[in-house]
């Protein structure tokens, strides 16, 4: 892992402060998110403080400090699917999963993301779940969704 | 080249570069101000110190705009006025509201700012965030809750420091300030020196208190509580109580001290004494046996955790010797507990400090003889005046005591250990006496004091030129060390201390000094190092007592086992 980072660090030679977002994305384009050791190393490289870049890439939402889970969630909370509800899908999503946007089940089969509109606004509200989009999602349809994908873990 | 402006009618002069505020400082006429740090770049994001300016649609920041000849402002009109006010409401918006409770009631700027501005109501009522208290560090709690995002504590622990050990975290109305992946203070780069809480005009950032333990065994019939205070704690206490700074009250606080029930007084400057003996021997060790140079202080924690951090390949030029503090501490459950027939285990020790990275310090596990620590607690300059409060203790109405002798009489060379450059006057001194056999002709070393961030002197000892280098703030710090990386090797010795100007400045010491406050507590140091007969730590009668009767002598065995230490590197996250 390590060292697949220092191939992108090499990709930037003589880099400043600039650099950063454009490193972070494609350390997490490589491992799905930015893991503590990858910052650590960028703040080296950089010769920035880690809390430093962690600063800033709190202020995105791109970025993800947690592994994914094998099912990678994502909630959009673009306009037309936050006057249709969304709020109270995430939240249900939340509930259900146990965890908050942002962060991976424990038993790491599922993360959860939220995202700006993700175009399929006919859909509203939408959730993708590796790709697959699931429209007009309510409280009720989260549970079977769920249990879905759970059970297709155990089959697999 | 020369201006004048007009504030509210009345022309002032100012010079080109100045920022509105500094013309408004000069001349006594205040306009609030919370983002803005002396000497740093403004940031004019707290907008507090809004005024109008003739011609100009939006109001303006007086701590970052530049002012131009003939500029007119109004500091107070009814629109300026009601735009503080309505920031301040903001900021009101979502505070806990427990003033009663709070470590910085009566000194929070928060709360003076909303009387200044005579809130007098609700008007806004905003979400309360829920963060977490953060007490993961052995020095610092920090209060997330309370936080009005001045981001003083981040620029202070950046650009004064060079920690960088916490930060804006995430964004819009769910920024907060956090270390980094949100790990807590304890598992961050953070030194503890406590600066940050200097700066922190509302409650968010406070000491980890030991009061209540200090307390507990104050009322335990089994214990022997036993109390050190450090060579600024006697100039500084004063101010909590209403005297101007730079009063020295070491003879009352020795009052106090034991109305409060500490079974012995002893003076930190005693052991700082001893220190300038194990210090200045080593140095004259090193140069005489082509040892490790530059030597560099160890006496400041903050600084050592910062080079076990940020500076692993000069951890070899740090002096062995533990801080007066440990010593002390050691001294009290070693020699003193044996000449007085008192279990050592039966001795609680607390220290009175400037500092809060004193507490970090404390719990180190090099810290500790036979699994005894050194020193049980350290309290604050702030935490003792809470204690002598707490008791009731007028110190308007006691008469002057002193110290126990044993291990509370100093020379004046310990005293200014308080003081950036003292450290390295007192050592000097010693150094000299130890090359050369004979004492300096004049004892005062200048160029070392002083608040400057950085200062440098040639001494000639004998034969040899030493040169010595002071620097306060860490980040001048590492800039030094850049400098002796590089090549640098006219300096022997370094004194490092990582508050600006010392401990008088520490981040253990009242709320609130200005630059004046810090000078005053300087003044009052070195003139007591003036009228003092003792100058030199080597001439200390008990010093000399405590070698002949147990240590040996200076880097002797005994010295070895107790006054002196090892460093870790540690990883920073
Ligand atoms: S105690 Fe010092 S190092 Fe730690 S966060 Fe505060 S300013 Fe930074
Ligand atoms: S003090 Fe001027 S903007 Fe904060």
């Amino acid at each position: 892992m390590t060292s697949s980072i220092q191939e992108i660090l090499n990709k930037y030679p003589n880099a400043g402060h600039d650099s950063l977002i454009p490193i972070l994305q494609q350390v997490q384009e490589h491992m799905g998110y930015l893991s503590e050791e990858s910052v650590v190393e960028v703040g080296k490289y950089l010769n920035m403080p880690t809390s430093k870049i962690f600063g800033v890439a709190t202020f995105y939402n791109q970025f993800r400090f947690n592994a994914p889970g094998k099912f990678h969630v994502q909630v959009c909370r673009g306009t037309a699917c936050h006057v249709l509800g969304s709020a109270t899908v995430l939240n249900e999503i939340e509930k259900n999963l146990k965890i908050k946007a942002g962060q991976t089940t424990k038993d790491k089969m599922f993360s959860l993301e939220v995202v700006a509109c993700i175009g399929a606004c006919g859909l509203a509200p939408v959730i993708s779940i590796n790709g697959e989009f699931h429209a007009k999602v309510t409280s009720e349809t989260i549970k079977t969704i769920f249990d879905s994908y759970r059970n297709r873990e155990v089959v697999s | 080249m020369n201006l004048t402006i007009e504030v509210n009618n009345n022309k002032l002069s100012a010079q080109k570069g100045d920022t509105i505020l500094d013309v408004l400082s000069r001349n006594g006429m205040g306009v609030p101000t919370l983002c803005h740090m002396k000497g740093l770049f403004p940031t004019g994001s707290c907008r507090m110190c809004v005024v109008e300016v003739e011609g100009r649609k939006n109001l303006v920041t007086a701590c970052s705009e530049p002012v131009n000849d003939g500029m007119k402002i109004m500091t107070h009109s009814s629109r300026v006025i009601e735009s503080r006010k309505t920031i301040v409401e903001l900021l009101l918006s979502n505070h806990p509201d427990d003033c009663l409770y709070c470590e910085r009631n009566g000194n929070c700027e928060l709360q003076k700012l909303s009387e200044d501005l005579n809130i007098r109501e609700r008007r806004i009522s905003g979400q309360k965030n829920n963060y977490r208290l953060d007490v993961s560090s052995a020095s610092i709690v920090r209060d997330p809750a309370k936080c009005i995002l001045c981001g003083r504590c981040v620029r202070v622990c950046d650009e004064i420091e060079g920690v960088s050990a916490i930060e804006f975290v995430g964004r819009g109305s769910k920024t907060f300030i956090d270390t980094s992946f949100n790990h807590g203070l304890n598992l961050s780069s953070c030194v503890n020196c406590g600066q940050c809480i200097m700066v922190c005009p509302t409650g968010a950032l406070k000491e980890k208190s030991h009061i209540a333990e200090t307390k507990d065994n104050l009322s335990d019939p089994n214990k022997t509580v036993i109390i050190q205070y450090a060579p600024s704690i006697s100039v500084t206490l004063a101010e909590e109580f209403g005297f101007k700074p730079g009063q020295n009250i070491i003879g009352i606080m020795n009052a106090a001290l034991r109305r409060i029930g500490f079974d012995y007084v002893f003076d930190t400057s005693f052991s700082a004494d001893l220190t300038i003996m194990e210090e200045a021997s080593e140095l004259v060790h090193r140069v005489k046996n082509g040892g490790k140079l530059p030597m560099v202080t160890s006496c400041c924690p903050g600084w050592v955790k910062f080079a076990e951090e940020f500076h692993q390949d000069m951890i070899d030029n740090l002096s062995t010797c533990k801080s007066p503090q440990q010593m002390m501490g050691a001294i009290i459950k070693s020699y003193f507990a044996q000449s007085e027939g008192i279990d050592p285990e039966k001795i609680y020790s607390v220290s009175v400090m400037p500092c809060t990275a004193k507490k970090f310090e404390q719990q180190r596990e090099e810290m500790t003889q036979n699994g005894i620590s050194d020193v049980d607690a350290v309290l604050t300059t702030r935490e003792l005046a809470r204690l002598i409060r707490l008791h009731g203790i007028d110190i308007h109405k006691l008469e002057p005591e002193i110290a126990d002798s044993t291990l509370g009489t100093r020379s004046s060379a310990g005293k200014i250990f308080g003081a950036s450059g003292g450290v390295m006057e007192a050592a000097v001194r010693t150094a000299h006496y130890l090359i050369t056999g004979k004492e300096m002709v004049k004892f005062q070393v200048r160029g070392v004091r002083g608040l400057e961030g950085r200062k440098e002197a040639k001494v000639q000892i004998g034969e040899l030129e030493v040169g010595v280098a002071v620097v306060s703030g860490l980040k001048n710090a590492s800039m030094l060390m850049d400098e002796i990386r590089n090549g640098r090797d006219d300096i022997h010795f370094i004194e490092v201390m990582a508050c600006p100007g010392g401990c008088i400045n520490g981040g253990g010491q009242p709320i609130g000094a200005d630059e004046e406050a810090i000078k005053a507590r300087m003044t009052t140091l070195y003139d007591i190092d003036e009228k003092d007969a003792i100058k030199v730590s080597h001439k200390n009668p008990y010093i000399v007592e405590l070698y002949d009767k147990f240590l040996g002598k200076p880097l002797g065995h005994k010295s070895h086992e107790l006054l002196h230490t090892h460093y870790q590197k540690r990883e920073v996250k």
